[in-house]
């Protein structure tokens, strides 16, 4: 069947080859004021002020540039305060809607879904196919329902709720199903913790998750400059709040999980799903079945640890604060109360990327940027940054990584680095011990 | 696109769980502008030692495999990023048909808009598979998608289970996009029914009203 797109998100690493596409078959983009287009991946988070160094970065940012004039599709250019990653940006310009159906070329999209929405990440070729036809063909997916019950404790965030799902579904075990996430915990977080957990659906394998809109969505989303205005907006209202799943709706799969018993979470390995509690360890060799053995002592070997080794107190060498997971003011916020009154550990390099470059002035204005610089940290511009180290912005081989970012798969932060994913308080945390420790003993 | 129809070729194992697309394609050569050239950077950390030389370890580094254009991988392949520049990269290699027992959503996708089989086999079958695979004198196989199977240098054939929209699509090499414009009026007639009910259109000045902070 087709699915009609009504918002369709463009960035510069997987979109050149659809322009190209449009271009040889002579096609012209059909709803320009569905799309959005921004660099983000690839783009420089210090020296805004002068050309791109890295000729193929610039390349891309420049073609770009080129096809969005080419085809009429509005873009937010790298030196607008709207500029940052594609799945910040987006709720912030209130460009993303509850009922809407949203896509890009990036897996992330599923972030998106914070709002009601379905959203989820395509392909270039996909990208093609709704730059030319607003539509997608699409086969509906298997639902599955993922209830938290009870509350986080103290100082637990939506990143260690998404990492412990992550750990009990695994890697695949999403995979053909959108998940919606509902239950005490869920309608608990604030939007920016709904995001973070919408945002890693991808990494059990859904390519969606969704939590129903409520009044705390609205309130987020109302008077946000593309949201609609007045009249509009409360008969949108009406129709958003009918959005959410019937009482007794049926499920493909339920999952149930108790929020009292998460705490902080870190990976230990080379998958999201290799993940523990801050006071686990990695595992030892008879803790997992016999078929995934090997898999489990290469992972242990690239990331240096040993079998059974505990991460409380592993030494860590980077520390990075951003991507579209952790990135939002609320999330810098989380890790400032952290680093207020401390320095980060001496031979720590810790870098603050925001989300965007209204977030960027927002933390400037309430003074999180000096607290973060007078600690120690870097300040950067807005983008995707050390999330996949396509800027400047890397791991050098070896290093050890405090992370709030969403993937530690091989060399994903730099070639032979290596990723520990956390939340911003505990990444906070590292940067300030220069080991990985237990967030709250700080707070 | 390339039709995909019946397939004799080597098949090289790389049985691994989660290989991720950043291993298929490494985020460092994700920066060109075309689908071309990518064959060469596959499976770069796992291929190449740190000096660029062929890591003799690696499977598509030895012969008969070089030449493969079959692949018999492991479970959730090609799990992780949506870079559509993991299957060109596998394509420009020359591998147009992948075998695994479960792939993940965005690639398996993938692979069907670029001309490349994704075939799904049960634990049994693949154990038979790899076992073919990496021993020179059986690494040979056809796979006929007209049929839907799989025949190994013995004889042994496995049946395997295929969408038959998606099997049309690619025994037709289809052009997708031509053929969902065929809808416009249908497009056209949901537009105009829903209008700006999910929010207005965007224009540029939208955008660039902030511009230089
Ligand atoms: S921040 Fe990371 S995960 Fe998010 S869009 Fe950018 S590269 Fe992808």
């Amino acid at each position: 069947m087709l699915l009609y797109i009504d918002r369709h998100l463009v960035n510069e690493v997987t979109s050149p080859q659809a322009f190209e596409g449009l271009r040889l078959a002579g096609r012209s983009v059909r709803r320009p004021g569905g799309t959005i287009a921004v660099a983000d991946h690839n783009v420089p988070t210090e020296n805004r002020d002068r050309p791109i160094e890295d000729p193929a970065s610039r390349n891309q940012v420049e073609t770009l540039e080129r096809n969005v004039a080419e085809f009429g599709v509005p873009y937010v250019p790298l030196r607008s305060r709207l500029q940052g990653i594609v799945h910040v940006i987006g709720p912030e310009m209130g460009m993303t809607l509850p009922g809407m159906t949203v896509v890009c070329g990036d897996s992330h999209t599923s972030t998106h879904g914070a709002f009601g929405a379905l959203a989820f990440g395509i392909g270039t070729s996909e990208v093609e196919h709704v730059l030319a036809t607003q539509t997608l063909i699409q086969k509906p997916a298997k639902n599955m329902l993922v209830r938290v019950e009870g509350k986080l404790g103290a100082g637990v965030a939506g990143k260690d709720l998404v990492l412990a799902i992550i750990g009990q579904l695994g890697t695949a075990g999403a995979t053909g199903y959108v998940i919606e996430y509902a239950g005490e915990a869920i309608t608990a977080l604030d939007m920016a913790g709904r995001m973070t957990v919408c945002n890693m659906s991808i990494e059990a394998g859904a390519r969606a998750g969704l939590i129903a809109p409520d009044d705390k969505t609205f309130d987020w989303i109302e008077g946000r400059p593309l949201a609609p205005k007045g009249e509009d907006f409360a008969a949108a209202k009406v129709m958003w709040r009918e959005l959410a799943s019937d009482a007794g709706a049926s499920f493909d799969r339920i999952v149930e999980i108790d929020a009292a018993t998460i705490e902080p979470m870190v990976t230990w390995g080379t998958s999201p799903e290799a993940v523990v509690s801050i006071h686990g360890s990695a595992p030892t060799l008879d803790q997992v079945p016999e078929g995934r053995r090997a898999e489990t002592n290469h992972m242990l070997d690239y990331m240096g640890l040993t079998p059974g080794q505990a991460l409380l107190g592993l030494p860590i060498d980077v520390v990075f604060i951003g991507s579209c997971t952790n990135s939002r003011i609320e999330d810098l916020r989380a890790a400032a109360r952290i680093v207020e009154g401390r320095k980060v550990a001496p031979g720590v390099r810790a870098l603050v990327v925001p989300g965007s470059g209204a977030i960027k002035v927002q933390a400037e204005q309430e003074g999180l940027a000096t607290l973060f610089v007078d600690a120690g940290f870097e300040w950067r511009e807005a983008g995707c940054s050390m999330c996949l180290g396509m800027n400047p912005d890397q791991l050098k081989p070896g290093q050890r990584c405090a992370s709030t970012s969403n993937r530690n798969f091989e060399g994903r932060q730099g070639p032979s680095g290596r990723t520990h994913l956390m939340s911003p308080a505990m990444a906070a945390a590292a940067a300030v011990n220069g080991r990985i420790v237990d967030s709250r003993g700080l707070a | 696109m390339q039709s995909f129809s019946c397939l004799t070729g080597v098949a090289a194992a790389l049985p691994l769980v989660n290989i991720d697309t950043d291993k298929i394609l490494a985020g460092q050569f994700l920066k060109t502008t075309s689908r071309a050239g990518l064959g060469v950077h596959l499976f770069h950390a796992m291929r190449y030692a740190a000096d660029g030389s062929d890591r003799s370890d690696f499977v598509l580094n030895r012969d008969p495999w070089r030449g493969a254009s079959i692949l018999i991988a492991g479970p959730n392949f090609g799990c992780g990023s949506s870079r559509e520049h993991a299957p060109w990269a596998l394509l420009d290699f020359g591998i147009r048909c992948i075998i695994a027992p479960s792939f993940a959503d965005i690639f398996y996708n993938n692979c069907f808009k670029n001309g490349i089989l994704p075939v799904l086999l049960g634990a049994e079958a693949m154990q038979i598979l790899i076992a073919a695979a990496e021993t020179a004198g059986s690494a040979a196989m056809t796979v006929d998608l007209p049929a839907q199977t799989v025949t190994l240098a013995s004889g042994a054939v496995f049946h395997f289970d295929v969408d038959p929209d998606r099997k049309r699509g690619l025994l037709e090499g289809r052009d997708e996009i031509g053929q969902s414009l065929m809808a416009i009026d249908a497009i056209r007639v949901w537009e105009a029914a829903t209008g700006d009910r999910w929010g207005r259109d965007i224009v540029a000045s939208d955008l660039v009203d902030q511009d230089l902070r």
